[in-house]
């Protein structure tokens, strides 16, 4: 569904990304990890054409779409939601998501009802009509999720939904992700909650240093030495080995 | 309890502009002194100009200082073409409306071709009046230049509709026929922001004012969409420059590109509450009032020293930034969601 080559974002000097290449087939779950300043917003904010690549190309659906506008992308079914989060604080809740309902919906009405099922669906019934300023954090990770999800996306970009949540809130969002998948709708997820993306995810790819390091099931990336050593420096991997080694 | 209070408060609001609007109709009826229609009929008009800027700045949040553009571009081509070539006013003010679009999308186009926001596109604005205040007192063999275009007053009743004059109208539009001008206008001005509150491009337009990236994230075209919103905005405006004409019969570069305008335009919309129906009017009754009773008090004690009423404006302006940047509908809604809920909280 999504095909991602040898994408390169340079920033002056600073490669941001270095040639990273990702697949993304449909119904799936695909989990982007790396330590913190890997390149992994970056990459993002490049798939959904916030920032134009130096190098590669993106191709959704068989259609190329390197380079296009965010809205154009998002009109052709894939949206992303934002790490740092961005709610339209002047709008209700409701308002809200009905602004991602209207990409596909003209009519007021039927964008606000559309916005209610939505909202039905991440757990915000209950604050439809609050001001999306009010809201916690977890309020507007979810925010952030619906409005995504009003747009009727085919392929979802999570950027970090779990970041700063409660163990519980955590679970609960999981649960979401589960069912928008089982929805039909295909995802590919930042995250750093490890246990999340153990859970949830059918294929990680590994960023570090702008370059895709290691790709596999969550179980095989958790093994990789070099995914070991991209978190817990050079040398790491070694250390473990012997240190279990010694245990055993 | 609170499915009643929502169903009330809808229907208290229909009521509510029911009650303005007929009684914005029936002022000439009951009013007949006329200063107090003057200045009720000056108070429309800076509503006008507010909402005008409300749309653009209010619901898309592009700060504008120079919305006198749209105004004076109106008036100087509903002048000229009246005085250069002898068109009918009828005709000139569609003309009139379209120079005013066209010169939003030129300014608009440079402006958020380049992403400028915030007091960068404030800037832009500013200076295209000024520009275009320099050039309508120097191209004098069009302009007329620093003297002005003065139309011929109409003085026959019979061409009083045909001139669009209604000085000499007979005994009811004489009294009352720029009056209706001007509520008409506004009447217009409130419908297209009444459709900005319920339509999928006012959704849009306010998720662009709220967080652009947000925005086209989600499949709006921040471009398009503050393109439609300036020259929405600038025909809006320009009704107010064909009104100021058909009424003054009269232009010059200060009245129609100065700053007062602009100004005038944007105190109404921010004093009143941005991004609302109601706000520009609320606002620039409040100006009016506030202006005349400060000529009365402070003038009566330091005798007609001119400026007096801006001073006060702008202390206003200031304190209302700071403390009340929802204006006065935010205010009144402040209070009467007090209200209700001391009153739900009596019932329950």
């Amino acid at each position: 569904m999504l095909d991602v080559s040898s994408l390169t974002k340079r920033f002056g000097g600073l490669v941001a990304v270095n040639g990273a290449s990702l697949t993304v087939n449909e119904g799936e779950i695909v989990s982007l990890i790396g330590p913190n300043g890997a390149g992994k917003t970056t990459l993002f904010a490049t798939i959904a054409g916030f920032l134009k690549p130096n190098e590669g190309s993106v191709v959704l659906d068989g259609q190329d779409i390197t380079g296009h506008k965010p809205h154009e992308i998002c009109r052709r079914g894939m949206v992303r939601t934002f790490q740092v989060v961005k709610p339209f604080a002047g709008l209700s809740v409701r308002e809200n998501i009905a602004v991602g309902a209207h990409t596909r919906i003209a009519g007021r009405e039927d964008a606000l009802e559309f916005a209610g099922k939505i909202a039905g669906q991440v757990g915000l019934t209950p604050l439809l009509d609050q001001s999306a300023g009010d809201l916690t954090v977890a309020g507007r990770k979810r925010i952030e999720l619906a409005r995504a999800l009003a747009t009727q996306p085919k392929l979802l970009l999570l950027d970090e939904v779990m970041a700063g949540l409660n163990a519980t809130e955590i679970l609960e969002i999981v649960e979401i992700i589960q069912q928008i998948r089982d929805s039909g709708i295909t995802i590919l997820l930042i995250e750093h909650v490890m246990q999340a993306v153990m859970k949830l995810s059918d294929r990680a790819y590994v960023l570090n240093y702008g370059e895709i390091i290691a790709e596999g099931s969550p179980v095989e990336i958790a093994h990789d030495p070099k995914v070991v050593e991209a978190y817990l420096g050079h040398g790491a991997s070694e250390r473990m080995k012997s240190a279990g080694g010694a245990d055993a | 309890m609170s499915m009643l209070t929502t169903m009330s408060t809808g229907n208290m609001q229909r009521i509510g502009w029911a009650v303005l609007i007929g009684a914005l109709l029936a002022a000439p009826f009951a009013i007949h002194s006329g200063r107090w229609m003057e200045f009720i009929e000056l108070t429309l008009f800076a509503a006008l100009l507010g909402q005008g800027w409300n749309i653009l700045g209010g619901y898309g949040g592009q700060y504008s200082f120079g919305h006198a553009l749209f105004f004076g571009t109106a008036a100087y081509l509903q002048a000229l073409l009246q005085y250069k070539l002898g068109w009918s006013p009828w005709l000139t003010l569609w003309i009139a409306i379209g120079g005013s679009v066209a010169v939003a999308a030129f300014v608009g186009f440079l402006s958020f071709r380049y992403g400028l926001r915030g007091s960068y596109f404030a800037l832009v604005t500013l200076a295209f009046a000024e520009a275009f205040h320099v050039l309508s007192r120097s191209l004098v063999s069009v302009t007329e230049g620093g003297r002005g275009v003065q139309l011929p007053l109409n003085q026959d009743p019979e061409q009083a509709l045909a001139t669009f004059q209604f000085t000499f109208a007979g005994p009811f539009l004489s009294e009352a026929g720029y009056y209706y001008t001007i509520l008409i206008f506004l009447l217009i001005g409130f419908a297209v922001t009444g459709w900005l509150n319920h339509s999928r491009f006012g959704a849009q337009l306010q998720a662009v004012r709220e967080d652009e990236d947000a925005a086209s994230a989600l499949g709006i075209d921040p471009f398009r969409v503050k393109m439609s919103a300036i020259c929405l905005s600038a025909g809006v405006t320009s009704l107010a420059g064909i009104y100021y004409v058909q009424k003054f019969l009269f232009v010059d570069p200060g009245i129609a590109y100065g700053p007062g305008k602009s100004v005038e335009a944007l105190f109404a919309a921010i004093i009143g509450g941005v991004g609302t129906v109601l706000g520009p009017l609320l606002g620039s009754a409040f100006i009016h009032i506030v202006g005349e009773f400060a000529k009365e008090t402070i003038g009566a004690m330091l005798g007609d020293r001119p400026g007096v009423d801006l001073i006060l404006f702008g202390i206003i302006l200031v304190l209302m930034l700071a403390y009340m940047p929802r204006g006065l509908v935010g205010l009144v809604e402040l209070l009467w969601r007090k209200l209700m809920t001391k009153r739900g909280g009596g019932n329950a």
